[in-house]
């Protein structure tokens, strides 16, 4: 007999709100419905009533974790649409950032995943490790978390030999603990116990799916924008996609430990390699773009971020579109949820599991518009912009 | 089982956690803090009010005309005000303690 268990919108083991209804026999999930509509915040909307400068400050709003992507991605994303391009300087200055963002969310959540499995000690330890990269964050950028570095036309501020030293000795720190973590992640037992051949997505459902970012590469799909689609500087800084073959939870643990460590070697070569002159070019700071549209992405640390803005001449864009790793990667989890053939999902592992995607859910929320019976009406771009002259 | 050295030795480690009231980190040389405000040098341009994108700047009008005033529970210290002033008369500080019990007592004038 199958029973229904609701985890969400309010459940300890995730803080952010969001419904999974889990349709269990015994132990063992037989299927999950996920809803993920209780914190849509109208970002999208809110961005159709601010300048592109303005706009920016909001964008970074969206994720705290991954605010340094979301900048990034609309700062490609308006200077392509304005035909204006940042400094070369300014280019690594970025992958600098995005880069330790990336090491301090891949951090972050490595931390959250041994919590997750109720290993405590290593999610202290990791933590405590974390914050000497978000102090690196602190001093380059002037604050901990949102870091409003990225604007249109370069980076705020340039980087001086004092601080690229403190950067250097700083990460030899973070590579020697996370070389540490990744020995006590592949071999511990408690760790593999609870890891290993949980959460399968096979490569063809990865594909299938859309999966982006870790999870995808945690099931041998070799896809990472950085490499495939090249922006700010990453077709001259070399690194290795990390890719696993596992195709279950320890697989996307190991992908985002490795890519720690390529991440410290990509800063440690830009250092080494920044070109000079100037940090930034004079755009001013309230502009009216030429009508057209444009698309940007770029891999966010939880995956494939896209941006999509529509401009009609004025000083704030008529329509903004944000499409985040998470909410791409919510139908492969639903796939891993649910128990096929041998590969049975218990109970017990669901917020590893569900927790494997690093799930972010204020970016994902999207709003629906049904009619009076519940029937979701589709709507096209267009209509939702007019909407603003309701 | 390799992590016992570690926790082990936490034992006999400094604490890593900062006793925050009592003590005090350094904040960084270049932290975005509380905004403070030069009224000598201020030409009320309104600039700043222009590209503010929390609305947390209010012109008002005294004797010697336009002026901001800087409501800071509403600033997200993103600094574009202290970007765009084209005399300078907003300067960055390092307070990051920016919280009252009343809002007029985090209104830089």
């Amino acid at each position: 007999m199958a029973f229904y268990l609701p985890v969400g919108p309010q459940h300890p083991i995730h803080p952010e709100a969001i419904l999974l209804k889990f349709k269990v026999e015994g132990e063992q999930v037989v299927d999950v419905d996920i809803d993920a509509s209780y914190v849509h915040r109208g970002i999208e909307k809110a961005l159709e009533y601010k300048t592109y400068t303005q706009g920016l400050y909001l964008i970074e709003r969206i994720c705290g974790i991954c605010n340094v992507a979301h900048s990034t991605c609309y700062v490609i994303n308006i200077e392509e649409l304005i035909g204006k391009e940042a400094p070369p300087r300014a280019q690594y200055l970025r992958l600098i950032l995005e880069e330790l963002a990336r090491i301090h969310s891949h951090l972050l959540w490595l931390g959250l995943a041994a919590h997750l499995i109720g290993f405590e000690s290593l999610f202290m330890l990791i933590f405590r490790d974390r914050e000497l990269v978000m102090d690196l964050i602190e001093a380059m950028t002037g604050n901990r978390v949102v870091t409003a570095y990225n604007v249109i036309g370069g980076v705020r501020r340039d980087l001086d030999d004092a601080l690229a030293h403190k950067i250097r000795e700083a990460l030899e720190r973070v590579r020697e603990r996370t070389r540490y973590y990744r020995k006590v992640l592949m071999e511990d037992p408690t760790v593999r116990a609870r890891t290993v051949d949980v959460g399968y997505l096979s490569t063809s459902e990865a594909r299938e799916l859309l999966a982006v970012g870790p999870v995808a590469r945690a099931s041998n799909v070799k896809y990472d924008v950085r490499a495939d689609d090249p922006y700010i500087a990453h077709d001259e800084v070399p690194f290795n996609v990390v890719v696993y073959d596992t195709c279950d939870v320890w697989g996307r643990v190991m992908v985002r430990v490795d890519e720690v460590l390529e991440a410290i070697d990509m800063i440690l070569y830009a250092l080494d390699h920044m070109p000079s002159g100037d940090f930034r070019i004079k755009v001013p700071p309230i502009f009216r773009a030429p009508p057209g549209e444009n698309v940007a992405r770029v891999e966010a640390p939880r995956g494939e971020l896209l941006h999509y803005v529509r401009s009609d001449g004025s000083d704030k864009p008529y329509r903004y579109k944000v499409r985040t790793p998470t909410l791409a990667n919510l139908m492969a989890t639903m796939q891993m949820l649910k128990s096929r053939g041998d590969r049975v999902v218990y109970v017990a592992d669901i917020p590893i599991i569900f927790g494997s995607i690093d799930p972010c859910i204020c970016c994902t929320a999207r709003v629906l518009i049904v009619d009076e019976r519940g029937r979701v009406i589709e709507t096209t771009t267009d209509e939702l912009a007019r909407m603003k002259r309701w | 089982m390799s992590l016992i050295p570690d926790v082990l030795g936490n034992l006999f480690r400094r604490r890593a956690t900062v006793m925050y009231p009592e003590e005090r980190r350094e904040p960084p040389e270049s932290l975005r803090g509380k905004l403070s405000f030069d009224r000598s040098k201020c030409i009320g341009c309104r600039l700043c009010w222009r590209v503010c994108p929390a609305s947390a700047i209010e012109i008002v009008k005294d004797d010697k005309g336009f002026r901001p005033v800087f409501h800071i529970y509403r600033c997200i210290y993103c600094y574009l005000c202290v970007d765009v002033c084209p005399v300078k008369a907003i300067k960055p500080t390092r307070e990051y303690e920016n919280v009252a019990l009343r809002k007029e007592d985090l209104v830089v004038r």
